[in-house]
């Protein structure tokens, strides 16, 4: 018998969308590159972590998102953060430690926190903190938090192999999934945590099993091309908002430099490198939109140009931003004693709306 | 007024609390129809139903993790740990997640966490904790042990209306042993404020929960030798009421210093720290501690009976105190 292809979740989308897509993975990885200068400049203060490979994950499976719904990134996650669209600014302010920046200089790369309320449009975003597992757990409790509020919204998650290895993803995605709660978690297999490679991580062969002991229900998909990860995550975040509970998509994908700027990873062959450095998700993103017939060469040598100057003046904004008052230091550890109202700014994209 | 128990009172002002706010909701393990290992929350999921009485599989870090997600969407999350042991295996969504948390991203976290503390039981090793000092060290946490069931109750609902974390210690040993009078109106014992449960003149005993009735009976004991000690109950151990600390040795000149949990590293440590900071020239006799032995919590009553403090040895050390 013929099964007829189903309609996958991407012919739906608009060559604006397609575009905007491939402008928020490139402004991503500007934004990165230019931290890197940034970086060797001694500007930032402390580690740099690059997403490089994963920027087109990282945005596809965000671009399935309503712009009021929870994302709980990682630092491999640029992409989720420039869809959901956290101006640029922001990230170079909490690189460079300022005062001005969302944590105020207190915290770290993305360790940021939006909380709207209800109805002000904006996403609900907690950055991850170091015990990257953690993550989960919170996001099932978002997830929780919104439905006993009434509140229409979908809590995406992404976690490193890694941290798949924590308790706390267990406990967490256990306890969304006897809940019901309209949980995504984007599981990637970026083939190391740290120095060390995913067989000593887990007996498993595919990162998406993890989930099969919570019975709920989980993908594979190879994270380096963007369309198949918008599709996988378009279903499961329709489905978690449609009321059908939580999800994990496996994303196959590498991590194309070392766990931070410091880290050469030798330990990584070079031939695995190579193999990946071939399947490029912005590079096969943008031949596809050629391909397709929905660019030109030129319309995206266009938007190559826009997203580098805007994230040039981005940075160089964010630079001349003062550092904290340490005369602060003791502030703001309990209610009460706040100087500041936490701030987070948001930026409408060149193709919003078109 | 009514006289209830410190368990009762407990959950009074959770019911309360839970009527009060729709924003309040019961999260933990068997909380919900079988009403908490020591029936603290009987009653509450009949009353409020299981969207606001939620239980849980046996993971603490989910438990504490998913409230403070809960938190941050605006609602008031308070959380069970069946045996406040169980607190180390949440240690750091406490720590890490929820504490840090409004200092650096202005995101503040108002959740309480609940659960039994103390020995005096035969609870063993695993079930008898007093962790206040794990968390001592640790800026962005609030911490309260009530003595007495009008505290129970006045704190719990400070906790809950709490714009912070709050660890909530309760004394299994009192929950059903101690019994005092609850106003039948709404109040709340103000976080932070310590008590004054004896006035006395000659001494002063700082302690908090099971402990105040240890130090009030040692009290009556040595009253019948011409003894005068003040009993302040700190009720808060974090933030500390240093005024109150400070008053009553610039009253009596001599501290003793009792708490149950161990000896070494206790908060009886800070309290000392506080006292020679501030009151170093008010002192008439060194500062004195009494908690329990450098061991874990033994099982058996003899074991157990011979590791904690009791109102004999906080005599013995009232009396050489004063004599100094």
């Amino acid at each position: 018998m013929n099964v007829p292809p189903t309609a996958r979740p991407s012919d739906a989308l608009t060559r604006n969308q397609r575009l905007e897509m491939y402008y928020f993975a490139r402004l991503a990885r500007d934004i990165e590159e230019r931290l890197v200068t940034l970086f060797r400049q001694s500007k930032v203060v402390g580690g740099l972590y690059r997403s490089l490979g994963q920027e087109g994950e990282s945005v596809a499976t965000a671009y399935a998102l309503a712009t009021t719904d929870a994302v709980l990134p990682l630092i491999r996650n640029m992409g989720a953060l420039t869809t959901m669209g956290v101006r640029p600014r922001e990230i170079f302010l909490q690189y460079m430690a300022k005062g001005a920046s969302n944590s105020r200089g207190r915290d770290l790369n993305i360790h940021i926190v939006n909380l709207p309320r209800d109805g002000e449009g904006r996403p609900v975003i907690v950055g991850p903190i170091s015990m990257l597992g953690d993550s989960i757990p919170v996001a099932a409790g978002i997830a929780m938090g919104a439905r006993m509020k009434g509140r229409s919204l979908v809590a995406m998650a992404w976690i490193g192999d890694g941290a798949t290895s924590t308790g706390a993803f267990h406990e967490g995605l256990n306890f969304a999934a006897v809940q019901t709660l309209p949980l995504v978690v984007v599981a990637e297999d970026n083939k190391y945590a740290y120095s060390t490679p995913i067989a000593k991580q887990m007996a498993i062969s595919r990162i998406d099993e993890r989930a099969a002991a919570y019975g709920i229900p989980h993908e594979m998909v190879d994270g380096n091309d963007m369309l198949a990860v918008y599709d996988v995550a378009r279903r499961m975040v329709d489905r978690a908002r449609a009321g059908g509970g939580p999800s994990l998509i496996g994303v196959d994908t590498m991590r194309m430099q070392g766990h931070a700027q410091h880290d050469d990873a030798r330990y990584v062959p070079k031939a695995l490198l190579e193999s990946w450095a071939a399947r490029d998700p912005i590079a096969q993103f943008r031949h596809r939109l050629i391909d397709d017939g929905y660019a030109s060469r030129q319309d995206l040598e266009d938007i190559d140009d826009m997203a580098k100057d805007y994230v040039a003046e981005e940075a160089s904004a964010a630079e001349d931003a003062a550092p904290p008052d340490p005369a602060t230091v003791t502030r703001g550890v309990y209610a009460g004693d706040d100087f500041a109202e936490p701030r987070l700014e948001f930026v409408a994209s060149p193709f919003a709306g078109a | 007024m009514a006289v209830i128990t410190y368990l009762e009172a407990i959950r009074q002002a959770l019911s309360e609390e839970m009527a009060r706010d729709a924003r309040v909701f019961l999260i933990g393990e068997d909380v919900g129809p079988y009403g908490g290992a020591f029936k603290v929350t009987d009653g509450l999921f009949d009353r409020f139903g299981e969207s606001r009485v939620i239980d849980t599989p046996i993971s603490e870090t989910a438990i504490v993790g998913s409230a403070i997600g809960a938190a941050y969407m605006g609602m008031r999350p308070v959380a069970e740990l069946q045996f406040i042991d169980f607190i180390a295996c949440c240690f750091d969504m406490l720590t890490n997640f929820a504490a840090p948390s409004r200092y650096r991203n202005g995101a503040g976290v108002p959740i309480v966490v609940r659960g039994p503390c103390g020995g005096g039981v035969g609870g063993g090793p695993f079930h008898s904790l007093n962790p206040e000092s794990f968390f001592l060290n640790t800026p962005g946490l609030k911490m309260v042990e009530p003595s007495t069931a009008y505290d129970a109750k006045g704190l719990l609902k400070a906790a809950i209306r709490d714009d912070d974390p709050v660890l909530f210690f309760e004394h299994k040993f009192l929950y059903r042993r101690v019994k005092d009078e609850v106003p039948e109106h709404d109040y709340v014992v103000p976080i932070g404020k310590a008590s004054i449960k004896r006035v006395g003149t000659d001494l002063s005993i700082i302690t908090f929960g099971a402990m105040v009735h240890v130090a009030l009976e040692a009290a009556t004991t040595l009253d019948f030798e011409g003894v005068q000690a003040e009993v302040l109950d700190l009720r808060s151990l974090a933030p500390l009421d240093r005024d109150a600390i400070l008053a009553t040795v610039r009253k009596t000149n001599r501290v003793l210093l009792l708490h149950e949990a161990t000896r070494t590293g206790g908060i009886g440590g800070e309290l000392a720290a506080i006292i020679a900071e501030d009151a170093f020239d008010d002192l008439d006799a060194p500062v004195t501690r009494v908690a329990s032995a450098d061991t874990p919590v033994p099982y058996a009553p003899a074991l157990e009976a011979a590791f904690q403090p009791d109102a004999r040895t906080v005599v013995a050390a009232a009396k050489r105190l004063v004599k100094y």
